[in-house]
């Protein structure tokens, strides 16, 4: 069984498939340029201690987004 | 963009056979260890300066191929992408494609890869493959790919690609003969890699690079990486202001295309990069293999603490009062050699030249202008041991991480933290340091408040001050010391609010940062980052403020009187002094004070010499504290004294806020390339400076103090 769920709201040490994008996506080509195209695996690792931003972990490397930007990015968590 | 006569020049430009030297370009995605390699290659021979327009840092280096023949090596900034989003990212585009009159276009280009990462670092390398020139593909930090479990065949690489491939460990300089070996093919072969685009994208770029073939009569090759380039970008002649714009018929035809493409597909350039990894699976899957990696990596393991929630901010705080106290404390000794060089040098001139006005212009124009800047070296090359060492390992983007938070409360970017801790000690690297923040917006702001963060030109004021006011009281001299500080650091943070509600409205910023794994940084990138900025900051002394000094020192002796000496309330500096007064009255200074006001706009330093020279006070090294007795003496006609705690408590305050330093006007207008921040930045600083010491001075006496 599986759901989809905004980044952002996705806890550490959880993980799941990217699936979707929505609308208002900032810097979307950037985003994808950088390797989060739909059906990647991502993976939270670490929210800032002050809440914001959080960290994810692709193939080989970690990235850092801010949770308003990592709300428009839907994840397929198992 | 590229213009008809770029390409034509290109096409007769002598190829590689001919010209006397290669040249390379070295690109790759940020933290690939380009630098490290491009280090290795040249030694310490290169060249810093800047692509003049953008804010864009230009690295040149020569090195020496295996048979010894020379090659130019030009480095570019890193970048995850071909496809501009900014004009500092446009410059490997048309350094690239030869569209820079300053550059000449490769013969080759040196893609820097991290090894144990390639599936997102060939995205990039791909792009580079459709430029038509031979490419070298380096697999740099192989010993990072191996300990992470990832085994890469490099011959299928070689294959699929059709390009050289080369592996590295820059750090520890292996691989680099090697590449040096590739570099002195002759015979480098053209990529083979083809991106098989969707039909409706191949029919668009055939048309787009048969129409540029038709204006720029250029190779097959070129036009079709010009199309490409000319399709993906929506506004190319905004995104590279400094090179010779695209023919109309180009763009119009190019803009026609790209309204079809999206009425197509709204989101055709995203489909394009998904396209893209998708071909690049097939590639990776041959190349790359990869084993479940052993968690937690050494690098988990020290996050693990230094991004803890609790001892995180605890650690990073420690971190920045220690370098803090670093940049000051260490800095005392080398600081007193300096002042004692000067000392020596202006003896050895006083001893060896009649008196006279060469001496004086010497001695007391020349010598002490710039001693008194050349001062501030050691404090330059501290800050910027720390700042190479942070950005080596990769705690600044640790860093970054913790206090993102709070930057983004006041508008600020995350980014702008490093330039605003650099402020501290001087506005200048603070402010060049900006160059990372890649929203010109943020950029902007960034370096509007910068030069409120209290720098180290500034203490020698404060000191005096300080002493004048509350001579002995340690806990009172702390207290004062930490109220400017405090109150510097708040109107940076206020007014940043304030610019980015009004003036620099825009979306929040947004924070896209590669975390990079913890790596040891070689002593060699420390070294060459330090010598770099020691060189930028010693040129600037020996040109601005030696100008600045000979100005100055003219205004204060002339013009003399009857009997041929100077007296400098006569002196022209003097005589605008007084005529300052109306203006610095409600301030509560007098036209002395006003002298040391005016001629520290140069540098603030400048005003404790200037009172110095002014009360006849040998201004014996640090001790400052005689000055600041002599000041405490001083009484007006009436004999009420002159520097009233009020009084020196209003022009610290006038000092924390005021923009008074030529220098920093300077490298903000080269920095935004124009008049307007600069002019804009000195007027609402000093305006503001003026209320604030008005808002001190009247207040305090509205409440009975004096
Ligand atoms: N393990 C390892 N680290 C390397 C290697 N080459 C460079 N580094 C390190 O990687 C980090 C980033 O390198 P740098 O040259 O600054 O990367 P740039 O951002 O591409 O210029 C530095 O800490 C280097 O010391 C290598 O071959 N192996």
């Amino acid at each position: 069984m599986s759901e989809v769920r905004p980044l952002s709201e996705i806890r550490p040490g959880e993980s799941g498939v990217l699936a979707s994008f929505s609308e208002r996506t900032r810097n979307l080509l950037r985003l994808q340029e950088l390797g989060l195209t739909p059906g990647q695996r991502v993976e939270v690792v670490r929210i800032s201690p002050l809440g914001d931003p959080m960290e994810i972990r692709l193939i080989g490397f970690d990235l850092c987004l801010r949770k308003s930007e990592a709300q428009c990015i839907h994840v397929r968590c198992e | 963009m590229s213009a008809v006569s770029n390409t034509l020049t290109n096409a007769s430009t002598p190829t590689s056979s001919t010209r006397a030297e290669k040249v390379f370009a070295v690109v790759g995605n940020p933290n690939s260890g380009k630098t490290t390699l491009f280090n290795g290659l040249t030694g310490m021979r290169q060249k810093v300066g800047n692509y003049p327009g953008v804010t864009v840092e230009r690295k040149e280096g020569t090195c020496y191929s295996q048979h010894g023949h020379r090659i130019r090596l030009i480095d570019l900034p890193g970048t995850y992408t071909l496809t501009a989003h900014s004009p500092d990212e446009a410059i490997a585009q048309d350094v690239l494609m030869g569209r820079r009159n300053d550059t000449p276009r490769p013969d080759g280009i040196i893609c820097v890869a991290d090894a144990s990462n390639l599936e997102r670092h060939l995205f990039l390398t791909t792009q580079l493959l459709e430029l038509g020139l031979p490419v070298i593909l380096v697999l740099n930090m192989i010993d990072d790919a191996t300990h992470a479990g990832v085994s890469i065949d490099a011959q299928a690489l070689e294959d699929s690609l059709g390009v050289t491939v080369v592996q590295t460990q820059a750090r520890i300089g292996k691989g680099l003969k090697k590449l040096r070996l590739a570099m002195s093919r002759d015979n480098l072969p053209l990529p083979k890699w083809e991106f098989a685009l969707p039909e409706t994208f191949q029919r668009a770029l055939d048309a787009t690079a048969q129409r540029i073939r038709n204006v720029q009569k250029c190779p097959e090759a070129f036009a079709r990486a010009e199309a490409w380039l000319h399709l993906t970008e929506s506004t190319p002649d905004e995104l590279h202001p400094n090179v010779e714009p695209t023919p109309q018929a180009i763009t119009t035809f190019a803009q026609q295309i790209r309204t079809e493409l999206a009425q197509h597909d709204h989101d055709w350039k995203e489909r394009l990069v998904g396209e893209r990894y998708i071909q690049l699976s097939k590639v990776v899957q041959k190349a790359i293999e990869r084993k479940p990696e052993k968690r937690p990596t050494p690098t988990d393991r020290i996050d693990s603490v230094l991004l803890h929630p609790l001892w995180g901010g605890l650690i990073l705080g420690l971190l920045m009062v220690g370098i803090f106290y670093a940049i000051f404390s260490l800095s005392a000794l080398p600081m007193d050699g300096i002042d004692a060089a000067f000392a020596w040098l202006g003896d050895t001139v006083n001893a060896h030249l009649p008196a006279g006005t060469l001496r004086d212009l010497i001695v007391n124009g020349m010598i002490a202008g710039v001693g008194g800047v050349v001062i501030f070296l050691p404090q330059i090359l501290i800050l910027f041991f720390f700042v190479a060492l942070l950005e080596g390992t990769g705690y600044m983007a640790r860093a970054a991480f913790l206090l993102d938070r709070l930057m983004c409360k006041v508008g600020l970017h995350g980014q702008s933290f490093i330039p605003l801790l650099s402020s501290y000690a001087c506005a200048i690297p603070g402010i060049m340091a900006a160059r990372s923040i890649s929203s010109r917006k943020d950029r902007l702001v960034t370096i509007l408040v910068a030069p409120w963060m209290s720098c180290s030109a500034r203490l020698p004021v404060y000191f005096v001050m300080i002493a004048a006011i509350a001579p002995g009281a340690a806990w009172v001299k702390t207290a004062l010391m930490f109220f400017v500080y405090f109150i510097g650091t708040a109107g940076a943070f206020a007014f940043a609010f304030l610019f980015k509600k009004t003036l620099m409205r825009g979306e929040s910023p947004s924070l896209m940062m590669e975390m990079p794994p913890y790596r040891w940084p070689t002593w060699k990138t420390v070294l060459v980052v330090m010598l770099d900025r020691a060189k930028l900051f010693l040129k600037k002394a020996g040109t601005i403020i030696l100008g600045v000094s000979i100005i100055l020192w003219f205004f204060v002796s002339y013009p003399k009187n009857a009997e041929g000496e100077s007296n400098i309330a006569e002196s022209y500096a003097g005589q605008v002094g007084h005529a300052l007064e109306p203006v610095t009255e409600p301030l509560g200074y007098d036209w002395k004070v006003n002298i040391g006001l005016l001629a520290s706009f140069a540098a603030r330093e400048v005003f404790v010499s200037t009172m110095a020279i002014i009360y006849s006070v040998e201004d014996e090294g640090e001790d400052t504290d005689s000055l600041a007795e002599v000041l405490r003496g001083q009484k007006h006609s009436d004999g009420s004294p002159v520097f009233t705690p009020l009084v020196c408590l209003s022009l610290m305050v006038f000092y924390v806020f005021s923009l008074q330093c030529l220098s920093t006007v300077a490298v903000v207008k080269r920095e935004t390339n124009s008049w307007r921040w600069p002019l804009f930045q000195l007027a609402y600083m000093t305006v503001f400076a003026y209320l604030a010491a008005l808002a001190i001075y009247q207040g305090g006496r509205l409440l009975g103090f004096s």
